[in-house]
């Protein structure tokens, strides 16, 4: 929290960000551009999910290719619930409901227990190994979801409405962009805290010599098996969301592909940076839409622009605008 | 610092610049459709055959200039979504076409029909959408998903076939598939596989079924998945063994082209061939042709008519898309010259409509195509119809 | 028992062909640590090339050869140009930049050659089935593609064991600066251990045209079984990629063959029958992580510089 308080450059930057997506949705209204809050609660969505992988990825140096598994289930628990409302009957016993706190509670505490039992197996490997097998964990979920045609399989779970949060209309996308930023930038402030805290510094020690803690008598493995699953259940949250968002969800969310993406949102934000994987999905999803709108063989452009970007910005966009090779925020 | 408030200005700034490029005067169309990923070629057609109807009017459908919109959903539902919500707000359009893919359709359709948008689908026909979730403002100008598969069914039970295999995806369109085709075939099922979405060698499936000794084999694998079976299955020597049959979709002129000699003599369900004997398809046929210099295939075929019932239904309005319920009533008589011949919407605005089977040939130019056998169908109704209630 | 030696070689045919793309991968990560996710786009390039030749010349040797070269030619240049500068950099890095080049590749030839799947066929000279024991007739082709891959794992084990160059390169996968201290053009031996890999990539690509799609997007398919393959395996080791593509080709041809029997013999039929799509889908992914849970670094863990 200091490090927020004090004036630096950092500061200075996070805070216009801030006040810039604070504003947004007066910016887009005085334009007339009322359509494009949708969009940037997308951003924030996708922000939120890359800074939670960013805390396995860039402050655990565990490199994890399966991170949309579990937005994708936090997703299908919105969704089942929603499915099961609608029908008027019950999974497990239990009803379905459209109550946001407990889908999205669901949603959290589903992905939690799904990444605490991969995260236990994958973090026996490591480097490549723990790649691959993040990687088969979040296939199987995605080819589970897939053949799930209760649920429509591929064609995924429309929902009718967005969730009930306390009374608020999430339906209306001005509010519903609100919550997704609050919800954003308490993350940030929580994940900031942990990354600063005892807790957090044996995980960003282990990264740079795991051995080293290991001989002080930190069993690492637990710190890194708990920040997996916090992530997890974090990823499930913006899954949560984006399901809300699309009013949708489908077993595309948890395509290895979208774990690359959330991937190439961290780095190309800058790494161990926390803000700045919301800056990378800012960016990845702008060039996106608007390279779309000029050339549908907008990948052509991308392609080369990520390579650009690993090649010649080292600590990604963010950390050319704050200017600090720091990577503790 | 200023780098990110520059950005965000510059890029705004490009929004409001893309914004003032549009006119005010014509209809505004948009086409959300699959133009990248494997399965590209399908948007490609669907927006060629809707463009050629357009230019054959020389920008107008039905008398009323149209402009346009095209973006590539690129498969994904969520992406889809996202187009239809800028399409909607930002550009007001009433009226949506274009989909591909049913996962897409099922992302967008039951959201946009109930905000009083139009919206006329040319391929995508999932089984939600023709029964118990049919809407007022949602046409299917293509099929019931179900359609084509019920049609081969129905002339694999006539040719006396008695025991066949069944191959398909693990996924709720292969299962549909699958249904359908049951729905109309009376014989004994000697295997049925449900493979995973996807996947590209089938040895092992091929070797299964060699062994059950089936009397014909039925295969529904959209896109790439298709041209890999009917390769392998024409490599390991079963084509002349065992009759394979399939829905149109995996005997398309662009698919035929990538399969080649296997894919002959190939018995498949459509409800639209280039042969088939009408003047407004053999004017379709010839100007695509033209234009684009390759067959039309169903999909291209799809996106005119789809094109066409816009047209049909703007004229009746005038363009004056204030007038929904008339725009609707219009829609719904669908007084066009489809290149389908006879066509009409049930009561669940899905088509009633004559189904085919065709056969694969290799034509005097060497060229690979369909060619119709029998008429298996006439004024079909889908089988969820009776479930739609409005 | 028959059909169970048919499915055998169906497995076995699908290994050699994981194998002609592992090797390659497995190359290239063990001796430049570097990970290349755009080696499926090498073979989608092979393919594509040879269709293109083949369909022209109407010879399928010559598309081969032309598939290798131009797929080598550009591999080389990729090397020379990006991956050179990202040994250094940590694997997260060589993600980001090689999921670019997916991106870029994947695009290009949608550009070059349109969006609509290309055609390519068994040359005539291997059409056809052949009877391999009595009453199992087996398509010629992929008996070649088995010969074929055997053929280059002949020449890969002679290559790294009694050629100057192999030697090299496996001391250079050892120790880069000694190698490079003894005189050695380590640069050079980069770029050709990666235009070897790349050529390898391409020849799966030219084998899989004719009975596969022909189609932008078909190196991701098979890219990600590759990855499973170089894991199990052990990263790194040319020994490790065959036995894991062939443990991989095996398990997945089996367990799509004889996963819905065994499990409606165990379940109720109906639960069988919904969970054995499924569970045949993911069957090597789970193989994969039961082995990386006993074994996290492969079956054949290479011993040099794993923990880097």
């Amino acid at each position: 929290m200091k490090n927020l308080l004090t004036f630096n450059r950092k500061t200075v930057v996070n805070s216009i960000g801030l006040i810039l997506f604070l504003i947004l949705p007066f910016l887009t209204k005085s334009f007339e551009q009322e359509y494009l809050i949708s969009f940037f609660s997308m951003i924030l969505i996708y922000g939120l999910a890359a800074a939670s992988l960013d805390l396995i990825l860039g402050f655990g140096g565990m490199i994890s290719l399966g991170h949309a598994v579990f937005m994708g289930i936090g997703g299908y628990s919105v969704g089942v619930l929603a499915f099961h409302k609608y029908e008027s009957s019950s999974i497990f016993g239990f009803d379905g409901t459209e109550n946001a706190l407990i889908t999205w509670g669901v949603a959290i505490l589903i992905a939690g227990v799904f990444g605490l039992l991969t995260g236990a197996v994958s973090l026996r490997t490591k480097g490549m190994s723990f790649i691959m097998i993040t990687l088969a964990f979040a296939q199987m979920g995605y080819y589970f979801f897939v053949s799930l045609s209760k649920y429509g399989g591929s064609d995924g779970l429309s929902l009718y409405n967005r969730n009930e949060l306390l009374g608020l209309d999430l339906g209306d996308d001005v509010t519903f962009y609100y919550i997704c930023l609050a919800i954003l930038v308490l993350f940030l402030l929580i994940a900031h805290r942990v990354v600063n805290s005892h807790f957090g510094k044996v995980i960003t020690a282990s990264r740079q010599n795991e051995q080293r803690v290991q001989v002080l008598g930190v069993a690492s493995y637990r710190y890194k098996l708990a920040i997996y699953t916090f992530a997890a259940a974090v990823a499930g949250l913006a899954g949560a969301l984006m399901t809300n968002q699309n009013e949708f969800a489908s077993p595309e969310l948890m395509h290895w592909t979208k774990s690359g993406e959330l991937m190439v949102m961290v780095l190309l934000g800058g790494m161990g940076t926390l803000f700045g994987p919301v800056l990378g999905a800012a960016i990845l999803l702008l060039m996106e839409y608007f390279l779309a709108m000029y050339t549908e063989h907008w990948m052509v452009v991308l392609g080369p622009f990520l390579i650009i970007v690993v090649l010649f910005a080292k600590n990604g966009l963010y950390g050319l605008l704050v200017g600090s090779k720091d990577k503790n925020v | 610092m200023n780098l990110m408030k520059k950005i965000t200005l510059s890029l705004m700034l490009v929004m409001f610049g893309t914004l003032s490029a549009f006119g005010a005067e014509s209809v505004k169309i948009g086409m959300i459709t699959t133009l990248s990923t494997k399965a590209g070629y399908l948007g490609e057609d669907i927006r060629d055959g809707f463009k050629l109807a357009i230019a054959q009017g020389d920008g107008k459908l039905g008398s009323i200039p149209v402009e346009l919109i095209v973006e590539d959903d690129g498969r994904k539902p969520g992406k889809g979504k996202q187009i239809a919500d800028r399409f909607i707000k930002r550009d007001k359009v009433q009226i949506l076409t274009g989909i591909v893919f049913s996962n897409v359709a099922m992302a967008v359709i039951p959201k946009v029909v109930r905000s009083n948008v139009f919206y006329v689908s040319p391929n995508a026909g999932p089984s939600k959408l023709a029964g118990k979730g049919c809407h007022e403002n949602y046409f299917n100008v293509a099929w019931q998903n179900d359609n084509l598969h019920e049609a081969v069914g129905e002339y694999v039970t006539e040719k006396k076939f008695n025991n066949v295999y069944l191959i398909a995806p693990n996924y709720p369109a292969g299962k549909d598939a699958i249904t359908g085709f049951k729905r109309f075939y009376k014989g004994n099922i000697a295997g049925e596989i449900y493979t995973t979405l996807g996947q590209s060698d089938y040895a092992s499936e091929l070797s299964a079924l060699k062994a059950k000794k089936p009397d014909a084999v039925y295969f529904f694998l959209p896109g790439g998945m298709g041209i890999n079976f009917i390769k392998q299955y024409a490599q390991a020597g079963l084509n002349k063994k065992i009759p394979l049959f399939g829905p149109a979709f995996s005997f398309d002129e662009r698919i035929l082209k990538a399969v080649g000699d296997a894919a002959v003599g190939v018995i498949n369900g459509s409800q639209w061939s280039s042969d088939l004997d009408n003047p407004a398809n053999k004017e379709f046929v010839a100007a695509f042709k033209k234009t684009y210099g390759r067959t039309p295939t169903l999909y291209a075929s799809q996106g005119y008519d789809g094109a066409l019932l816009i047209g049909s239904a703007l004229k009746a309005v005038g363009g004056d898309m204030k007038k929904a319920d008339a725009f609707r009533e219009a829609l719904k008589k669908a007084d066009f010259p489809s290149v389908r011949g006879n066509f009409a919407f049930g009561a669940n605005n899905h088509p009633v409509q004559d189904i085919y089977v065709r056969e694969v040939i290799k034509d005097e130019n060497g060229k690979f195509t369909n060619r119709i056998v029998k008429k298996v169908f006439t004024n079909h109704i889908d089988a969820y119809a009776k479930e739609c209630a409005k | 028992m028959l059909l169970f030696i048919e499915q055998l070689f169906n497995g076995l045919q699908l290994g050699v062909m994981l194998f002609l793309m592992s090797a390659g991968l497995t190359l290239v990560f063990g001796i430049m640590q570097v990970i290349n996710l755009a080696h499926g786009s090498f073979y989608m390039i092979g393919a594509f090339v040879a269709a293109t030749v083949t369909l022209h010349s109407g010879s399928f040797l010559l598309g081969m050869v032309a598939g290798l070269s131009v797929a080598g030619i550009i591999g080389m240049i990729v090397e020379m140009t990006i991956l050179r500068q990202l040994y250094n950099r940590n694997h997260l890095d060589q993600v980001l930049a090689t999921f670019g080049l997916i991106f870029f590749f994947n695009e290009l030839t949608r550009i070059i050659w349109g969006r609509q799947p290309l055609f390519m066929d068994i040359p005539s000279w291997l059409d056809g089935t052949v009877e391999i024991f009595a009453g199992i007739e087996y398509p010629l082709y992929r008996l070649a593609i088995i010969f074929v891959g055997f053929i280059v794992a002949l020449f890969l084990y002679l290559l790294f064991s009694r050629t100057r160059l192999g030697m090299q390169i496996r001391a250079g996968a050892t120790n880069r600066d000694i190698v490079a201290a003894l005189g050695v053009n380590i640069k050079l031996l980069y770029t050709l251990v990666f235009g070897l890999g790349v050529m390898l990539a391409a020849l799966a690509g030219v084998m899989a045209g004719p009975i596969l799609a022909v189609e932008v997007g078909m190196g991701e398919s098979i890219l990600i079984l590759t990855f499973v393959v170089i894991i199990i395996g052990g990263i790194g080791s040319v020994k490790g990629a065959f036995a894991g593509a062939l443990l991989v080709g095996m398990v997945d041809t089996l367990g799509r063959a004889y996963l819905p029997t065994i499990l409606s013999l165990l379940l109720s039929s109906e639960l069988g029958e919904t969970l054995s799509a499924p569970i045949a889908s993911m069957s090597i992914y789970m193989m994969m992580a039961l082995i990386l849970a006993f074994k996290p670094n492969g079956l054949f863990p290479i011993q040099s510089r794993l923990d880097s």
